[in-house]
């Protein structure tokens, strides 16, 4: 590249990135996120998740997979023992400790979450950023190309998320993986849609008119300067999904396709599990549900800040 | 306006084409077949292979995707594998159980969800505001069939106020006109069978509406709050027209915009079935019987449905870009 086209390209940066405070979009946003107690409070959660998963063998006090305690169980009577010094979330079905198996499974449900939302991160952005980018780049030509993608993205998007899921389910059969992939399948078409979309309206943008009038060429003006600064509501949108991700998890192993593993429990599969529980021991159900619940909070809510933070609507 | 809407259907034909090659493609590409579902694992070879030549399946792929375009083209989608009876009346059985739960799980949705995002706003930064809020995150976080769940152990089981499955009870004597419940015992007077159904659907409904319901407040109040800075509200308040004008003509007008195009793609999403809400409630939708197909590789059930909420979900997203035309006469539709 020629001194030239680079300086050019450095003006067409600072138009489209400096706002008022001189700061760039990013840092800014950054200086926002931090002062929303939301995004400090989801944040927080999602940290300590992480710190939990990874130190899981040393935070569980007993084997997760042990069934320590099945002769404590009165089948008939549907009694299994509560809370207690020993157990302090009680036993679960199968005698086994349910602290341990709720610590235990944290890394398999994350890792559900972060290997499905970046499935379908990498396909969907990598289909709607080629979808954008002919669409800006090669006039006519590239208008079809668009077209075609975005039609089979339509067409994804029109079929149930969940048959999509099931069928991927009667390829690879049962287990945590399937759940992954199909998961991340579904997520594919939302991110498609949304990349392309972000690049549409930024190619309406004032700083890409300056881009053109300097001369500077399309496919630098696509590349460097449309998609870097389409990438926001989708590093948003991949927050956000890791929560529906997880929770999609549960539903898919709620619906036998998860797969049973004792010494590698999953909170999705344990909450599935629960249901032969529910009328005499509804606590088996709730723990699970409720450490879902809260990491799915702690993704939200960093999402919708990440989000209100690079809104420059909300800016002041 | 005609014209748009003309182009739009016709676009409808290319799209439905493409999709029912990709869906006849992946639904044969799947390994094993209906015979699985049909005969015992301890059928023979020679046995499966009957199964599979009755079914019309020995035949090549293209021959049999002809057959069903051809079918088709006599509005004709083919009996299913595993009942015998012809795909339409499957579908015409149980998709008015799964349009009144989603009906009913919208008006919940729509009837807390607007006025509570509205409320928000307007306290902006309040505690109201915030509890409106983190209940509407929670909404989105908590696991749909565990919501059901506790719904049942709480309101059915435990309380007894509610059914906790099916559609109806079954002493209760109704005759049958359209397959809607309620509707049916409307048009027959029968009222404490309408009454029955609608008790039947409102656990459901509850669950189902949790996720549209956190996402319109979420819109409602996102949108009212960017609205009611606008200029023009400003402008309506100083001239001194009366709050309730302002509210109504300037601030939730202009809101609504956004609010209607979630609606509408929140309702195309519930119309294709709700497997996990029919499953905990036992609730004879499309969703729980698209899911049994799938297993059980019925092939026509699979096609002629996905086909048929395709079609419905394109003629929703046709129906919100009009609205936009209704809701804001700066939008003109070409």
């Amino acid at each position: 590249m020629s001194t030239k086209t680079d300086r050019i390209d450095r003006l067409a940066e600072l138009t489209a990135r400096k706002d008022e405070g001189g700061h760039g979009l990013w840092y800014e946003a950054f200086r926002r996120l931090r002062r929303n107690p939301l995004a400090i409070v989801g944040g927080a959660i999602i940290l300590l998740f992480v710190l939990i998963a990874i130190l899981a063998p040393l935070l569980a006090p007993y084997e997760p997979g042990a069934q320590t305690w099945l002769n404590q169980i009165k089948g008939a009577a549907g009694f299994i023992p509560g809370p207690r010094a020993e157990n302090w979330l009680g036993v679960d079905g199968l005698g086994r400790d349910e602290l341990s198996r709720i610590i235990i499974g944290s890394r398999q449900s994350l890792l559900v979450g972060v290997v499905a939302t970046l499935l379908g991160f990498s396909v969907g952005a990598l289909l709607g950023g080629f979808s954008g980018a002919f669409l800006g780049m090669f006039g006519k030509p590239g208008r079809w190309v668009d077209s075609i993608l975005m039609r089979f993205n339509d067409m994804a998007l029109a079929v149930p998320s969940l048959l999509l899921a099931i069928s991927v389910a009667t390829i690879l059969g049962q287990g945590m993986v399937t759940v992954m992939i199909a998961v991340g399948v579904t997520q594919v078409p939302v991110f498609a849609r949304l990349l392309r979309g972000s690049m549409l309206a930024q190619s309406h943008s004032d700083y890409v008119l300056a881009s053109t009038a300097l001369g500077v060429r399309k496919r630098r003006i696509v590349l460097n300067h449309i998609l870097p600064n389409s990438m926001s509501p989708v590093l948003v949108q991949a927050t956000l999904s890791l929560a529906t991700a997880i929770i999609e998890a549960a539903g898919l192993s709620f619906l036998g396709l998860g797969g049973a593993d004792a010494s590698n429990p999953e909170w999705g599969v344990m909450l599935a599990d629960s249901q032969q529980y529910l009328a005499t021991n509804l606590r088996l159900a709730v723990y699970p549900a409720v450490a879902i619940i809260i990491t799915a909070l702690g993704f939200t809510l960093l999402g919708e800040s990440m989000r209100e933070a690079l809104d420059p609507k909300l800016r002041k | 306006m005609l014209r748009y809407i003309v182009r739009r259907l016709l676009q409808l034909i290319p799209t439905l084409f493409g999709l029912s090659i990709l869906l006849f493609a992946w639904l044969h590409s799947l390994p094993g077949g209906p015979e699985a579902a049909l005969l015992d694992v301890r059928a023979t070879d020679a046995k499966r292979a009957e199964v599979r030549a009755m079914l019309g399946l020995d035949e090549p792929l293209w021959v049999q995707y002809g057959r069903f375009m051809k079918r088709l083209a006599r509005f004709d989608l083919g009996d299913s594998f595993s009942t015998g009876t012809p795909v339409l009346e499957e579908f015409g059985r149980r998709f008015p159980a799964t349009v009144e739960l989603t009906v009913v799980a919208m008006i919940f949705a729509i009837g807390a969800g607007i006025p509570l995002g509205y409320l928000a706003a307007r306290r902006h930064g309040r505690l109201f505001d915030g509890l409106t809020v983190t209940g509407s995150l929670l909404g989105i976080c908590i696991p749909i069939f565990f919501l059901g769940f506790i719904l049942k152990a709480i309101f059915a089981v435990k309380l007894g106020w509610f059914p906790s499955l099916g559609r109806q009870d079954v002493d209760v004597n109704a005759t049958r006109v359209t397959e809607f419940y309620v509707l049916d015992g409307i048009l027959t007077q029968e009222w404490d069978a309408s009454l029955n159904a609608l008790w039947h659907l409102i656990l459901p409904a509850v669950a189902l509406a949790s996720i549209p319901f956190a996402i319109i407040v979420r819109m409602t109040r996102a949108s009212v709050l960017e609205v009611l800075g606008e200029d023009y509200v400003r402008t309506a308040e100083a001239k001194g027209l009366r709050e309730n004008t302002v509210r109504g003509r300037h601030v939730l007008r202009n809101a609504m915009l956004p609010v209607v195009t979630s609606i509408g793609l929140l309702t195309g999403g519930l119309l294709s079935g709700a497997v996990l809400t029919e499953t905990v409630f036992v609730y004879g939708g499309i969703g729980s019987f698209l899911a049994q197909a799938i297993s059980a590789r019925d092939y026509p059930v699979l096609m002629g449905f996905i086909m048929i909420i395709a079609v419905l979900y394109v003629l929703i997203n046709l129906a919100v870009d009009l609205s936009y035309s209704v809701l804001d006469p700066r939008v003109r539709v070409r």
